[in-house]
């Protein structure tokens, strides 16, 4: 089994097919939408989680690629800026996954953004502008 | 045990034994408080965190023609400032926002940029534009000015919070059904979250519960350079419930402070916009507690499982002013990561810094240990409070 966070950008001529379900009944894949953005004429975006065997997820972002999807790997689409930060650590109790967390000796916050589902609770928990979505 | 003069003595001879509020706990766990009160010569505390009660005002240097900015209205960069005083006198409060500024009319408001802004750029050596409207006079004639000013354009620049430093403070909760944007934070329904706002065993106040060592005129770490405690904070209370260890079981002393802006840094003081609550100025604040007696030493030595504070519900509670807490909780449950409620385990997060209010209490020891930071004996006690008999 292959696991894989991806974002997805759509061109406007793409967006009124079901590229999503393909993936799903074409390919076997476990989709886990984690956030989408999808403007009528525009381009649309969407977070996903993607899990199946390798060779049907290596199949799934080939149809991908033909179909004229931009894939990209899910890294840095939520990032912590340290020097803003002051280590209050108000993002952590808001955070559903733990991908903000404190170091118990430093107090220092952590962030892993392999955990970060994008769902932006910490961004209005931050009154110091330390965490920004590039989404 | 020893005076405050042979405090400052071991100061100026660089012998002084100087320990943060935390490191004493161990030394008290290993020694004992006879013998830890006989090594070390103070104790430092320190805190970090959004205090509103916060401001500054500037004096500006006149102009030619000369201007009253008196009776006028001003704005630096934008935002409200007060100068209902004489010629050239101007006050920016942490909270206040520029006219533009929808507030919360939009739904949390983000309050990106209010008076906290305007400081935050001074001490990090950036200009802000004053702008002032007044009427003239036969020896003011000038009515408009408009100049874009740094800290060093400016005759004098002061750091005054009429209300920081809580001993203790509320733990926030939201009972309600629907996420609150409080100045305690985001707070999500149905007890999703529980925010603190203390630095716990190493807060100023709660090292020193019954104000024994310090009071008016003491020389405290303020925003990165010095400061003094010139009065009580507003809203301070004299003479709060207390537990057996002397610790107040809800908010009670504060201080209100003063400090020379131009000696301080944005490391100290750094502005908060605070989501659907307001524009807010995260200061740091440490005070050096001389152990004049064992009984500075017992007290400071009061540990994160020690404290406690009152859990409340800021959905209903708080705002229609219903006295009665939910419980209380201790700080070391509070740093594990989750406190429980109402049988819910609750999530934590804080609105202070421990981290921050560490490097408070490190820098204010190396300054002390260095000789350039000599302690001061307080002028007065604050209301409620009895100073130590060996000061």
């Amino acid at each position: 089994m292959v696991k894989k966070k991806l974002v997805l950008s759509f061109p406007p001529r793409l967006i009124q097919q079901p590229v999503t379900n393909d993936l799903i009944r074409k390919f076997d894949l476990e989709i886990n939408i984690l956030r989408a953005r999808v403007v009528p004429r525009e381009s649309g975006r969407i977070v996903m989680e993607l899990k199946g065997s390798s060779k049907n997820v290596k199949a799934g972002l080939e149809y991908l690629d033909e179909q004229g999807v931009q894939v990209d790997p899910m890294v840095q689409e939520m990032r912590h800026y340290g020097e803003k930060c002051v280590q209050c650590t108000a993002c952590t109790a808001v955070c559903p996954t733990d991908a903000l967390t404190v170091e118990p000796v430093t107090r220092e916050i952590i962030f892993e953004p392999s955990h970060c589902i994008m769902c932006e609770s910490c961004i209005a928990a931050c009154s110091y502008g330390a965490m920004e979505s590039q989404f | 045990m020893r005076s405050l003069e042979e405090i400052n003595d071991k100061i100026k001879s660089g012998k002084v034994v100087v320990v943060t509020a935390e490191e004493v706990v161990d030394m008290v766990k290993e020694q004992g408080v006879k013998k830890t009160a006989r090594m070390v010569d103070v104790v430092t505390t320190g805190t970090f965190g959004p205090m509103c009660s916060s401001g500054i005002y500037f004096n500006i240097k006149q102009s030619t023609p000369k201007i009253k900015c008196g009776g006028g209205r001003v704005t630096v960069d934008g935002v409200a400032a007060y100068a209902g005083w004489a010629a050239a006198d101007i006050m920016v409060g942490c909270s206040a926002m520029t006219d533009e500024d929808p507030r919360n009319a939009v739904y949390p408001g983000l309050f990106k940029f209010g008076g906290a802004h305007v400081i935050q750029k001074l001490v990090a050596g950036e200009k802000v534009r004053i702008q002032v409207r007044t009427y003239g006079t036969d020896c003011y004639p000038r009515k408009e000015y408009d100049a874009e000013l740094g800290l060093s354009d400016m005759n004098d620049a002061v750091l005054f919070d009429p209300r920081n430093a809580y001993q203790l403070y509320n733990v926030a909760v939201n009972l309600g059904e629907r996420t609150i944007y409080t100045y305690m934070g985001v707070l999500k329904p149905r007890l999703g979250n529980a925010n603190f706002a203390t630095c716990g065993a190493l807060s100023p106040l709660l090292n020193d519960p019954r104000l024994r060592t310090l009071g008016i005129g003491t020389r405290i770490f303020l925003g990165g350079g010095e400061g003094y405690v010139v009065w009580p904070g507003t809203q301070h209370v004299p003479d709060p419930e207390r537990d057996e260890k002397g610790l107040p079981l809800t908010p009670s002393a504060t201080l209100a402070v003063i400090g020379d802006l131009k000696g301080m840094s944005d490391r100290y003081l750094r502005a908060a916009s605070i989501a659907g609550y307001g524009s807010s100025l995260a200061v740091g604040l440490g005070i050096p507690l001389p152990v004049v007696d064992e009984e500075v030493i017992a007290y400071a030595a009061v540990t994160d499982e020690d404290i406690t504070f009152p859990v409340v519900d800021y959905s209903e509670a708080y705002p229609l002013g219903r006295p009665g807490a939910l419980g209380r909780v201790s700080m070391a449950q509070l740093m594990s990561g989750s406190i429980e409620v109402d049988g819910k385990k609750v999530p934590t997060g804080g609105m202070a810094s421990r981290a921050r209010g560490r490097e408070v209490a490190l820098e204010l020891k190396q300054r002390i240990a260095q000789g350039s930071f000599l302690l001061t004996r307080p002028s007065a006690a604050l209301p409620g409070a009895e100073l130590a008999q060996g000061l």
